[in-house]
């Protein structure tokens, strides 16, 4: 241990956005010859704290020392000429361009693609990697992708790697062919990070684990030393006690009934694999999991917005009456008589018209009323009123963009609009992502006022103690599986952790 | 039976200002800026190169000696000034304003066709000289100068009949389609045209590279204007005879599928389609066919842009962010 | 911090403008529109060494001069803004239909097509109820075949519609050969001159229904994008077309029929310019105005109100730089180097309205 050498390490480290600390003074030292794991829940400073280190973002306070020396890090280019290379969750690769052009890309000095082919089998030989140079991009899986990243940062002479979440994208095959080449790396002499939400994955590959909870570091252990029970508590924390209302459901039947639903995204990845499960009336049922891990797609899926493989979508009325919801659109769900609502994750992108007032945005859901050709915006406006009256939306008039209106207002005016239409099913994705503590309770209340009438809510949330305390029952994801479906009542912060990280949670070995 | 020693030279010589026009706009193109003001652009390219000469045989006229490097370099540069002006006035507002550049290409077009007829049609006026019309033959001379006589037998004719500017247009064209395939800056180029936001975050100056590429693309399509004015039409300025063919070489960008060196053969296709009527015996009755022949290579582009576009084949589509300003601060 | 000091930070720094007053957005083109006219005027002094301000006086004298004049500015403005308000729909949607020039002409083709194969067949108002339909759906065709393949396979459509504008131009250059009257003149000549069959009639004077028509168009198409379902489908499907298929609308059909009445109406003024006023068809009859109208529409941030003034500003100095081209012996094309000139100003002000450029205080300032 006293024997390594510290290639990077953070002093006192500071980034804020806006109002929002992200990190707060953190101190690490990652070593070389090292794999170093990064935990933390979503949104816990992870990303942000390396993207300091990559040269994406410029720290507000605090020093970085790079193998001893004080250094500056102001831009990408700055940390490849220290050494540091991060491969980021969204790649930033050019479709068209061959793999070797790609890594290539940015640097100086006349162009040979054959040295620079050359050099690249180099580096996949000594890692074992396997990347044809002369390959275009749009013709290559997701891992391939990756590994062109990884081989694009050990070209510029990286030997501290950052790897953002590596495995999210990967099979289980492919992170094992990953996790080998990281190994050789580590053999190398190479500084490795890796950002992971996943125990099995950190048992498996780290030497250290460190760990982030909400910007702060928390603390660092050898992986060796530790279990995977005792580093989810640390990553959760102590439960904090929000209370949030849980009325009993009355009288809750079957509603929405999902059952073996397969979806594969468009670039043919799977998102969703064997889905089943029942969703009540009158009952709120969370939806716990690492972020991507096919709540967007079970959402839409229901909402009519995403075909599947296969499976099923039942949607069962209150005499008992079933109808499928799998392949029919949004016009053809409502058209069938149900009233299905949908609060997407993409406010301003999906569920609102951002340059549109209130009153139009009011009216997406409403527009095709009446005979006329014509629109009636009598209606919407007197609906934008009542939400803006109701639930104390803050702006200037219902005739203002609702893109200049803050995170807070905006959800508001969607969720208003999304119950206004006396729903049978709600959909929510992080109904209280970004919104401040008064807002989040707005939203709250009125995913509760539903609930009491008698509404089958889904719940997609992040933050597990606000899962724990909304939810009756919980679904927890994994890699797009059901990892199980807990009692929100009895059940406890760290269960739940657990299945999110791997099916079944501790109890299951894999 | 068409002629073809007689077909080809004139197919060649309508040929060059679309091989001009389209190795412009596809380096234009492959920095993500579609310059829908080429047409504009190769008109003041013309102009500006006959309003150089202009001068300069009237200073001849006046007492001066006829200066062989002059009667060359002096519409040469004129014609490139004027060209890189309108690349530098797209570049500063698609780029540096962020306009739009449909709107911004189409401004460009009225305002350059209508630079070329305004000067064209009224420079002997302005200039106050008396001369009956601008017929510079004496540029022209210089600029048709081919390395063979009427004389020629049938090689000589197709391939060596030329004035410089034919030969200068192939090289331009085999040289852009080597730099943007094979150097540095035309992978960085290419990167740009493809994911400005990729090819920032790897350090390459997407303004830079835009506004570069542009003005270059722009004194190349330029030169288009120049080599027909001097060497086709012999000097002779006639207001709107260059015509539609600005548009037609953005036509063919789409036709070559971004390909400078494919589009020496195109262009040459289009040129020959372009006078094909004038070879297809029709006879007297039905001279309306010719019309329609004339049509061929706007459909041709047309089938090959739906083509490629079913087809989803990605080297074939155009650059992903053609028509798009680039705003770091917009992710 | 020590080490922030080595950082170099840009002189300036241009962010988006979340909004800016309506008012103040209109004094930025106000403000551009007058530095404009005065570089259109410089440059019309150092050509015609004429003072400043009786050029002035004769652009205004070119478009208003006369009783005649003044009827065809507002002719010629009728039609530029029946072509714009064609294309913006299309625009508002985000798909952008350069094609207007095609449209209109071969609209202009059907008409002149009923007026020369029907003489013989038909009663005036039938030919005239042939010609409506047929330049209309002719036009709708020219635009439904780039909108088709921009909604099946993705089709780029500025480069779609731009290509049939040619096709267009070379149909009516077949019909022209086949139909010139007299035979190897090249030109078709006035179209039943002496029995006026299939000339649209004249409503008070022959300048008044294409006014009449503009002014309906602009009544309607301001209704059509501001109240009328399809407006708001529209609306919605060039702001987001996810939002679009999140509330069930099908975003290809929406492509489609907007086209048929973009180009339609495109179709329409083909009409409205060989029934109505020309009574003629030439390849230039349409005139390079279905690109100005690109320009005149995105000016008025395609709102048809504003068009009507976009669209005068665009004929009143086409109309007056005409008169100083006459009044000087200069070239006609003058009026398109005085348009290039205001268009680029107001192209250029845009940035100003949507953009704010923040000069960054130096260190030093700030740690004052």
């Amino acid at each position: 241990m006293d024997k390594k050498q510290a290639a990077v390490s953070l002093r006192n480290v500071t980034k804020t956005f806006g109002k929002v600390t992200a990190n707060s003074k953190v101190n690490l030292d990652i070593y070389k010859g090292e794999i170093l794991a990064l935990l933390g829940e979503n949104g816990s400073g992870k990303t942000t704290l390396m993207n300091m280190l990559s040269g994406i973002y410029f720290p507000d306070e605090g020093q970085i020392f790079i193998n001893g020396r004080e250094e500056v890090i102001r831009s990408p280019r700055d940390a490849y000429s220290l050494g540091i290379g991060m491969v980021h969750q969204h790649f930033k690769l050019v479709d068209v361009l061959t793999a070797a052009e790609n890594i290539v890309l940015g640097m100086e000095g006349a162009l040979n693609l054959k040295a620079a082919s050359a050099r690249i089998r180099e580096i996949c030989d000594r890692y074992g990697f396997e990347v044809d140079p002369g390959r275009k991009i749009y013709d290559m899986s997701v891992s391939e992708k990756q590994t062109v990243e990884i081989v694009k940062v050990l070209y510029r002479g990286a030997d501290i790697l950052i790897l953002d979440e590596p495995t999210a994208v990967l099979t289980p095959q492919e992170t094992e062919k990953l996790f080998n080449v990281l190994r050789n790396m580590r053999d190398d002499g190479k500084a490795i990070v890796i950002i992971t939400h996943k125990m099995h994955e950190v048992e498996s590959l780290s030497d250290r684990v460190a760990v982030l909870r909400r910007g702060e570091y928390v603390g660092d252990m050898l992986t060796a030393d530790t279990t995977a029970q005792e580093m989810t508590d640390m990553m959760v924390g102590h439960s904090v006690t929000l209370n949030i209302e849980r009325p009993d459901p009355v009288n809750p039947k079957p509603r929405i009934e999902v059952k073996n639903l397969t979806v594969r995204n468009a670039e043919g990845i799977i998102k969703l694999e064997d889905v089943s499960f029942t969703a009540n009336s009158g009952e709120i049922l969370g939806i716990a999991g690492i972020s991507g891990c096919g709540q967007k797609e079970l959402l839409e899926a229901i909402a009519g917005l995403q075909p599947a493989e296969t499976g099923s979508i039942s949607y069962i009325d209150d005499n008992g009456e079933r109808d499928e919801l799998l392949g029919k659109d949004p016009l053809k769900i409502a058209g069938m008589g149900v009233t299905l609502s949908f609060v997407p994750e993409d406010r301003l992108g999906m569920g609102l018209v951002g340059n549109m007032d209130l009153t139009d945005n009011m009216m997406l859901r409403s527009f095709r009323r009446g005979r006329t050709v014509f629109t009636d915006r009598k209606a919407p406006k007197h609906l934008a009123e009542n939400v803006v009256k109701d639930l104390e939306v803050v702006t200037p008039s219902v005739a203002t963009p609702v893109r200049r209106l803050s995170g807070g207002n905006v959800q508001k005016v969607l969720v208003g609009r999304e119950i206004a239409s006396a729903p049978t099913v709600l959909l929510t994705a992080y109904a209280v992502r970004g919104l401040d503590i008064n807002s989040s309770y707005t939203i709250y209340d009125l995913i509760n006022q539903q609930k009491k009438a008698g509404v089958a809510v889904v719940f997609v949330g992040e933050d597990l103690d606000v899962l724990l305390e909304i939810s009756d029952r919980i679904l927890v994801l994994c890699g797009g599986r059901v990892s199980g479906v807990v009692d929100g009542r009895t059940t406890d912060k760290n269960t739940v952790g657990m299945m999110m990280t791997r099916v079944g949670g501790g109890k299951l070995s894999e | 039976m068409i002629d073809l020693v007689a077909f080809i030279p004139r197919a060649v010589g309508q040929g060059i200002p679309l091989l001009y026009g389209s190795t412009g706009e596809i380096i234009t193109q492959k920095s993500g800026n579609l310059n829908l003001g080429i047409p504009g652009v190769m008109y003041v390219g013309a102009i500006s190169g006959v309003i150089g000469s202009f001068f300069y045989e009237q200073s001849i006229k006046n007492g001066g000696t006829e200066n062989g490097f002059l009667m060359i370099a002096i519409p040469l540069l004129c014609s490139l000034l004027g060209s890189f002006l309108m690349g530098l006035l797209y570049s500063f507002l698609t780029v540096t304003l962020r306009a739009n550049q449909n709107v911004t290409g189409l401004a460009m077009t009225t305002f350059g066709v209508g630079f070329g007829n305004f000067f064209g049609g009224s420079l002997i006026k302005i200039s106050g000289l008396d001369v009956p019309s601008i017929a510079l033959s004496k540029t022209s001379t210089y600029f048709s100068k081919s390395f063979v006589g009427t004389d020629a037998g049938w090689f000589g004719k197709i391939f060596l009949s030329y004035g410089f500017l034919a030969y200068a247009a192939i090289i331009i064209a085999i040289a852009s389609a080597l730099i943007i395939k094979r150097t540095r800056v035309g992978l960085h180029l290419r990167a740009v045209g493809e994911s400005p936001t990729t090819a920032d975050a790897a350090g390459i100056n997407v303004t830079r590279y835009k506004y570069v590429a542009t003005c270059a693309g722009c004194m190349i399509a330029g030169l288009g204007g120049l080599y027909y004015v001097m060497d086709y039409a012999c000097g002779v300025w006639s207001n709107d005879a260059f015509g539609d063919r600005g548009w037609l070489a953005i036509a063919l960008v789409i036709f070559t599928i971004w390909r400078p060196d494919m589009s020496i053969f195109a262009s040459i296709l289009f040129g020959g389609l372009y006078i094909l009527y004038l070879y297809i015996p029709t006879g007297m009755d039905h001279m309306e066919y010719k019309e329609i022949y004339k049509m061929i290579p706007y459909i041709v582009t047309l089938v090959v842009l739906v083509i490629t576009s079913m087809r989803n084949k990605r080297e074939n589509q155009p650059p992903a962010s053609l028509g798009l300003s680039y705003f770091r601060e917009e992710r | 911090m020590n080490n922030n000091e080595k950082v170099k930070e840009p002189l300036f720094h241009i962010v988006k403008r979340d909004a800016i007053p309506v008012g103040k957005a209109w004094g930025i083109r106000v403000i551009a529109i007058v530095a404009a006219l005065l570089v259109c005027a410089l440059v019309t002094t150092v050509l015609t060494k004429d003072n400043p301000l009786s050029i002035y006086a004769t652009i205004f004298k070119g478009a208003f001069g006369s009783a005649r004049k003044t009827w065809v500015t507002f002719q010629d403005l009728s039609i530029l803004l029946i072509i714009s308000l064609a294309l913006t729909p299309a625009f508002k949607m985000k798909f952008w239909n350069i094609g207007g020039e095609g449209q209109v002409l071969i609209g202009g083709l059907a008409s002149a097509a009923c007026m020369i194969l029907l003489a013989d067949k038909m009663s005036n108002a039938g030919i005239i109820v042939c010609m409506i339909v047929s330049s209309i759906a002719a036009g709708a065709i020219w635009g439904l075949v780039p909108a088709f393949f921009k909604a099946k396979w993705n089709t780029n459509e500025t480069l779609a519609t731009l290509m049939m504008n040619y096709i267009a131009t070379q149909l009516v250059a077949f019909y022209t050969v086949r139909w010139e009257v007299p035979k190897g003149s090249g030109k078709i000549g006035i179209i039943n001159q002496s029995t006026s069959l299939g000339w649209l009639p004249q409503i008070g004077n022959k300048y008044l229904l294409s006014i009449i028509v503009a002014v309906i168009v602009t009544a309607g198409m301001y209704i059509y994008l501001n109240y009328s379902k399809h407006g708001y489908e529209i609306a919605v499907v060039g702001e987001s077309e996810n939002t679009a298929r999140y509330v069930g609308m099908k975003v290809k059909k929406v492509i489609i029929r907007t086209m048929l009445l973009s180009g339609g109406l495109c179709g329409l003024a083909g009409l409205l310019l060989v029934g109505g006023i020309n009574h003629t068809i030439t390849t230039t009859i349409a005139g390079g105005q279905g690109f100005t109208a690109v320009m005149v529409s995105w000016l008025a941030k395609f709102n048809p109100i504003t068009m009507i003034f976009t669209s005068f500003l665009i004929v009143f100095l086409g109309r007056g730089a005409g008169e100083i081209s006459t009044r000087f012996g200069l070239n006609h094309s003058f009026s398109d180097i005085l348009t290039g000139i205001i268009l680029f100003f107001i192209i250029g002000c845009e940035f100003f309205i949507y953009y704010k450029i923040n000069f960054r205080k130096s260190k030093k300032e700030e740690s004052k």
